[in-house]
């Protein structure tokens, strides 16, 4: 049993599972915060009722992203220490900020929000939940300027006598070109993730017709979330990709599965690998899009994994630095293909809403259900994709992954760890599907007083 | 020693987190030890949830900073402890997670096998760290084997040693009692009655085990070449305030009592810290190869940038948390956690038999009042 091998999977697991519940606890929290705020600019009882709905999926869905987020905290110390050694004096301040400055707020206030609509004035209630949306997002850019330095370290130097980077410059840290986009981008693909969970509960009770002004008022807020929002994500998906390009390249032809130079290149629709010949057997291209994509111009260069791969043997050594290409490839076309699909569908929602056809629209309201998936296969093909494609990496260019592993840790520990891990968070899922299922299917409840809706949340 | 320095004063703002840590979480593991045991219904296990509700959560964030500014300040620190101490921190994971999600999960269903299995896990996942905490810093204290290469060397059962197991039980036997005395503050009714009654049931075995472990340090710190400050008037206070919450308790002082259950938690861990400084993780192989607060630090930049970071923000977060604190100050009784009352209910309260099963004996404020017995 070799450690790297079970760590990098318990890495993997660990973070794929706590990533499912993430982008929906950021959007959800805004969207609730929205949904509050109407409700008391207008005082109309829908908007109360559509809080406390939407609410208490937020809550149980809010759950399992702590816990979980535990898990990642400690797993640099435990099963990567090395790489923590290595990496901490960088590192490991934006994970204390995160905690000192968004961790504190988010739970405090989420303690205030859920307790206190008997204890609180109005105003300052609401002004608890937009904390937490504020909390969790300010959580989100902590966390990806510490993931952005892993994808293009700045702001460091290495000292060679004690083995380590150390820190230069935490403005270079905070301004990295890759968290500049990195941050927008998984944001927006939170709205949107937050926003499809809108669309398909509201769309299965549209079609057996329960409270129809309550989820028509809904669908509304999650269909111009799906929109606005999935269309920003392709923006700034675009603008990472070229950046990537320009700071990664292994990781984009990979994800092309791109393997000799070309110009101008063509972009793959589907391919098939042949890892071992360093080519493609088969491969379907759409003539000169890569390289409008790449260089936004029609005949621009894209480097291939051959070449880069022998650039990298001059600089760093010899070695294989290509990662995985049939999961970077494909995690990127599932990424993009899902992407696509939602501002598509959303497009048609907003469109059959504004022709006031929404709601007699059955076949559009059917398809909601099955597009649940695609936010969270989105998200997580994107970190695949994101984490895959800078192996054997775990710092681009300046540590590798096989490098980082804990040297103290023995196999048996880490395999006790991962099936621990799995098992219970298997356990966990089933339980928190059946919980989220239960409250979507039941529906908005009674209550109308903010004091009724307290009552109804505290444990 | 020169104690004017980044290095140490982050050794002192992580020996800080770890006792706002333990004082806070403290209680709410000691609430959740204890929930099958000062309840006999399903209305009592939420008004004793419902104590900690709105600020498990908030407790539980000291950690994940004690963590995030271990590894930003003392990456050396953070790496060979927590691959070191690898499987009793695994434990605690999984403790953390079922009992974080027990307590959302357990009310969103009403049935009685979904919420006795929650309330396994709010109990397991109290317990679990509330010892082996214990366990943890005492091996710290006492040292483990580390090699050249600031490497851990041992196994799990290193680290399962008879002064680490009486640290264990001392860490359980001070949070249950934190959380008995913090029960008996925060409800009303029956559920303080009975709380009232274990803590003081706790209140000895606490103490006494607590003076055995402080002992056993002191002579450790004896036997070894210690070069740790002499914690001196901190450890005979934490063991001479240990048995004053008793008393306090006898004679219904309950703000007081819990003042101190907290107090001694705190100084047990300064204690700790004490004797540690200026290392961090002793080497039981060879003195030569600890991790002290110098070798095992950050960049003086790093700490710098984290100071300012700290200045700023810590105050931030201490004045809203104390508000929220404030905020939830009132006693939890059965009615509180009933929801509004319902008209029919309220002509039951006036006019008929008690619909509760609601004491009416233990009312009074925090003072006097008959003494329902021990």
């Amino acid at each position: 049993m070799d450690p790297l091998t079970l760590a990098r999977w318990q890495f993997g697991t660990t973070t794929i599972y706590h990533f499912l519940f993430v982008p929906l606890t950021i959007g959800l929290a805004l969207v609730v915060a929205i949904m509050q705020t109407m409700w008391h600019r207008t005082d109309n009882p829908t908007y109360l009722r559509m809080t406390k709905f939407w609410g208490k999926l937020l809550l149980i869905n809010f759950a399992l992203g702590v816990v979980t987020g535990i898990v990642q905290e400690f797993q640099f110390g435990m099963n990567w220490s090395d790489y923590s050694r290595f990496v901490g004096d960088i590192f490991g301040a934006p994970l204390a900020m995160e905690g000192l400055i968004a961790f504190f707020l988010e739970s405090t206030f989420l303690g205030l929000w859920i307790f206190g609509w008997d204890r609180l004035p109005r105003r300052m209630h609401l002004a608890s939940i937009w904390m937490v949306a504020i909390g969790t997002t300010i959580s989100a850019a902590f966390i990806l300027a510490a993931n952005s330095w892993m994808q293009h370290p700045v702001g460091f130097t290495i000292n060679e006598e004690l083995g380590r980077a150390e820190l230069t410059s935490f403005v270079a840290v905070l301004t990295n070109p890759t968290l500049l986009i990195h941050f927008p981008h998984t944001i927006f693909s939170a709205l949107v993730t937050a926003g499809v969970v809108v669309v398909a509960v509201s769309g299965w009770h549209l079609l057996r017709r329960n409270e129809v002004d309550l989820f028509h008022r809904s669908m509304k807020i999650g269909l111009a979330f799906v929109f606005v929002a999935g269309v920003l994500v392709a923006f700034t998906g675009h603008t990472q990709a070229q950046v990537m390009t320009d700071q990664q390249p292994m990781k984009m032809a990979a994800a092309e599965a791109l393997w000799d130079t070309e110009q101008p290149a063509g972009f793959s629709i589907f391919a098939v690998g042949d890892r071992e010949g360093g080519r493609n057997s088969f491969n379907l291209v759409v003539p000169n899009l890569l390289s409008v994509l790449s260089t936004n111009s029609l005949d621009g260069e894209v480097r291939g994994i051959n070449d880069i791969q022998a650039e990298y043997e001059a600089t760093f050594g010899p070695g294989n630095y290509i990662p995985n290409v049939g999961v970077v490839y494909w995690s990127f076309r599932i990424m993009v293909g899902s992407g696509f699909a939602l501002i598509l569908l959303s497009g048609i929602g907003l469109w059959l809403m504004f022709s006031n056809r929404l709601v007699e629209s059955r076949w559009f309201l059917r398809l909601t259900l099955p597009a649940l998936a695609l936010p969270f296969l989105a998200n997580s093909t994107g970190w695949l994709l994101t984490e895959m494609g800078r192996q054997p990496w775990v710092v681009h260019g300046v540590l590798l992954t096989e490098d980082g592993v804990s040297p103290s840790v023995g196999g048996l520990y880490v395999l006790i760890t991962l099936v621990g891990f799995t098992l219970l968070y298997g356990v966990l899922a089933v339980a928190d599907v059946w919980l989220m299922r239960k409250y979507a299917i039941a529906g908005p409840t009674e209550e109308t007083t903010p004091e009724a809706v307290g009552a109804a949340f505290t444990y | 020693m020169d104690y004017f320095n980044l290095e140490t004063l982050w050794f002192g703002l992580i020996a800080v987190l770890w006792v706002g840590y333990f004082f806070l979480e403290g209680f709410d593991f000691g609430v959740g030890i204890l929930l099958p045991v000062v309840s006999e219904d399903d209305t009592d296990r939420r008004v004793v949830i419902n104590t900690i509700g709105p600020v498990w959560d908030g407790n539980e964030v000291w950690l994940l900073v004690a963590g995030g500014a271990t590894f930003a300040a003392f990456p050396e620190w953070y790496a060979t402890l927590f691959s070191g101490f690898y499987l009793p921190l695994f434990l605690i994971l999984v403790a953390l997670i079922i009992r974080g999600v027990a307590f959302e999960f357990r009310s969103k269903h009403d049935h009685p096998s979904w919420r006795r299995t929650w309330d396994l896990a709010i109990v397991v996942g109290s317990a679990i760290p509330a010892v082996l905490w214990g366990v943890a810093f005492a091996n710290i204290v006492r040292g483990v084997p580390i090699d050249a290469d600031f490497e851990y060397t041992g196994t799990f059962f290193t680290l399962l040693n008879p002064y680490a197991l009486l640290g264990g039980l001392t860490t359980l036997l001070l949070f249950t009692l934190h959380g008995a005395v913090y029960l008996t503050l925060k409800t009303d009714g029956d559920v303080r009655v009975r709380s009232r009654k274990v803590a003081m049931n706790l209140a000895l075995p606490a103490a006494f085990s607590l003076v055995v472990f402080l002992m056993w340090t002191f002579v450790n710190a004896l036997d070894s070449d210690d070069t740790g400050v002499v914690p001196g008037v901190v450890p005979v206070a934490a063991m001479a305030l240990a048995f004053v919450v008793g008393w306090l308790l006898e004679t219904r002082q309950e703000g007081w009592a819990f003042i101190v259950s907290g107090a001694v938690i705190a100084l047990t861990v300064t204690t700790l810290f004490l004797n540690l400084y200026p290392r961090v993780m002793p080497s039981s192989t060879d003195p030569e190869f600890s991790l002290t607060v110098f070798n095992a630090s950050s960049t003086s930049t790093t700490l710098t940038l984290m100071t300012v970071v700290a200045l700023i923000f810590t105050p931030i977060v201490l004045i809203y948390q104390s508000w929220s604190y404030y905020v939830f100050r009132h006693r939890i009784d059965r009615d509180s956690v009933s929801g509004p009352r319902t008209p029919i209910q309220l002509i039951a309260d006036r006019y008929g038999p008690a619909t509760t099963t609601r004491s009416t004996s233990d009312v009074g404020g925090d003072q006097g009042g008959a003494e329902p017995g021990p």
